[in-house]
């Protein structure tokens, strides 16, 4: 059997977020919570953000889910520390159009995210790639709000 | 037994999937059609669509009798009192709802407690969850056995006499287990409870005496059992259904309306408001028919094979557990399980490369899945059109989804 197209899905900077996940914890006192789950598989995300003055100071995640959910949120947490709010959204921007095979923006400089391209080659598992991300949205909107 | 030749019956499964010949492993989401439920579908599109119980034109009339053909059809096959018993509804889901919000609604007070199992799918709580916040009511759930069956000691432990109704999984569409239901029953009569009976996973694999299990409420779907999707039944004793109340209201269900109040039709129309699902209705009669002609003592052998010899192979591969009975007596064509250290999702996105669909996730029963301490898990479920190849398929593919797994890690 061949799995080439595994290979695409499952690169080994993928593969090493998840044995190793990075910032994999939770931040105490006055962080910013997101509870979020996936609903139809049962992925679940514990997001903490510490922000001050527009900058992402500190992210970390705990959950459970599949290696291309719990990369994904190793990958989030790591990219979004200590960039400006506006520049995490934009780098949440430019990974949802990454996944959804739109055209985006190839000038930024995505790092590790990188690798996560051949997941929107396998509409099933999008979700999973996407829900940090989604997390991290919905935790910053909540902060603005308040 | 089951000819192999019954797989050419169903066109769907004669693909490739990624390169590979498709193993349709997940028939406990849905089931595959044979080409005689598509084609009854096209023939009555074709030929006989119209609409029911109105029109005085011939084509009204043809509708009409596919519609209540269909109805004597499901009443034969569930061995139901009579037609008046069987009502068509979009599926479980929606006929476990009706019963929680009819007969729930006007019979569950206060302090009354409603008692269901930890092997529900969420169609067979939330319906519960909903009607007890609402009546003041207490929700009970029966505990399981370490092997993921049902005892009646548990069961008569959680049923007392405040009970009013008790409502719980035949087949377990997580587990394979079959529940004793027919027992439980006597039980919640004893009590004066009223038994609801969740048939998705038990209608399209057993045969189904809904008397001699003496259930007040038993609910199936039609795409499960071969048939279209949109389909389904809620049959209940004639004596209950007449006290109920509708919960939709608007036309095919009345008898007379006035500017303020009007009345309703008798049994089985009162809660079929609106147009009828009558092509689902017409194709669910076929599902009937073709499940007859192979007959369902035949399937429910041939699944209990499917299970005992996947379980037999499966266990031979290191570090997969299978969660519920061992004994595959005890379960129907249903294997769950997960593989050490590879996420369900990840098991599922590598079989399906190999043209293998399983389902993996929750399976819509998070209280179990809590039970099991797992997030989630990984599920191969067979039906008629499976055979002994389609299990080494899957064995294999796991096999490499391990290796695959093990290279990367």
């Amino acid at each position: 059997m061949s799995f080439n197209n595994l290979d695409q899905l499952y690169r080994s900077v993928i593969m090493d977020h998840y044995k190793t996940p990075r910032n994999k914890g939770t931040i105490e006192n006055d962080s910013i919570n997101i509870e979020m789950n996936n609903p139809t598989c049962g992925d679940r995300i514990h997001l903490t953000l510490q922000v001050e003055d527009g900058i992402v100071k500190d992210a970390k995640f705990d959950g459970e889910g599949c290696s291309i959910s719990m990369a994904s949120a190793s990958m989030m947490t790591q990219a979004v520390k200590g960039q400006k709010v506006e520049t995490a959204l934009g780098l949440s921007k430019t990974f949802s159009d990454m996944m959804l095979g739109k055209e985006y923006d190839e000038s930024e400089d995505l790092g590790d995210i990188e690798a996560l391209q051949g997941v929107s080659q396998f509409p099933a598992r999008i979700k999973c790639a996407t829900l940090a991300w989604k997390a991290m949205e919905k935790g910053v909107h909540e902060q603005e709000k308040s | 037994m089951i000819s192999k030749e019954i797989k050419s019956y169903f066109p769907i499964l004669n693909q490739e999937i990624n390169g590979n010949p498709l193993i349709y492993l997940d028939s406990a989401a849905t089931s595959q059609k044979p080409v005689q439920v598509i084609e009854a579908l096209e023939y009555y599109y074709k030929l006989d669509n119209s609409n029911v119980h109105r029109g005085v034109h011939t084509l009204g009339n043809r509708a009409t009798e596919k519609y209540e053909g269909a109805r004597e059809k499901v009443q034969k096959f569930i061995n139901a009192g009579s037609t008046e018993e069987v009502i068509f509804l979009r599926g479980t889901t929606t006929a476990i709802n009706l019963v929680a919000q009819s007969y729930g609604r006007a019979n569950v007070n206060e302090g009354d407690e409603i008692v269901i199992t930890y092997m529900e799918h969420h169609s067979n709580i939330i319906p519960w969850q909903q009607l007890a916040k609402e009546r003041g009511a207490i929700l009970k759930y029966i505990e399981l056995e370490e092997d993921g069956t049902i005892s009646l000691e548990q069961v008569k432990a959680a049923i007392t006499e405040r009970t009013k109704m008790v409502s719980m999984v035949y087949v377990s569409n997580v587990l394979g287990t079959m529940n004793p239901v027919k027992e439980v029953a006597r039980i919640a009569h004893e009590n004066g409870a009223v038994m609801v009976v969740d048939g998705a996973q038990a209608a399209p694999h057993l045969k189904i005496d809904v008397q001699q299990l003496d259930c007040d409420f038993f609910a199936f779907s039609g795409h499960k059992m071969v048939g279209p999707t949109g389909i389904g039944v809620l049959y209940g004793k004639k004596a209950l259904l007449n006290e109920m109340e509708p919960v939709e209201f608007g036309g095919e269900m009345i008898d007379f309306v006035g500017l303020y109040d009007s009345t309703w039709k008798e049994l089985p129309w009162k809660f079929e408001g609106g147009t009828p699902i009558i092509a689902g209705a017409v194709g669910l009669g076929a599902a009937i028919d073709f499940l007859n002609e192979i007959g369902l003592d035949e399937i429910e052998k041939h699944e209990h094979e499917m299970a005992a010899y996947a379980m037999e192979k499966m266990s031979g591969i290191d570090g997969l557990e299978i969660y519920g009975p061992k004994d595959p007596a005890k379960r129907a064509g249903i294997v769950t399980f997960n593989l050490n250290d590879v996420h369900p999702h990840d098991v599922a996105t590598v079989l399906d490369m190999s043209g293998i669909a399983v389902r993996a996730g929750h399976h819509c029963a998070q209280p179990l899945m809590k039970w099991l301490e797992v997030s989630a898990t990984a599920r191969a479920s067979f039906y008629l059109y499976n055979g002994e190849s389609d299990i080494d398929r899957l064995v294999e593919g796991l096999r490499s989804a391990k290796e695959y797994f093990n290279d990367v890690f």
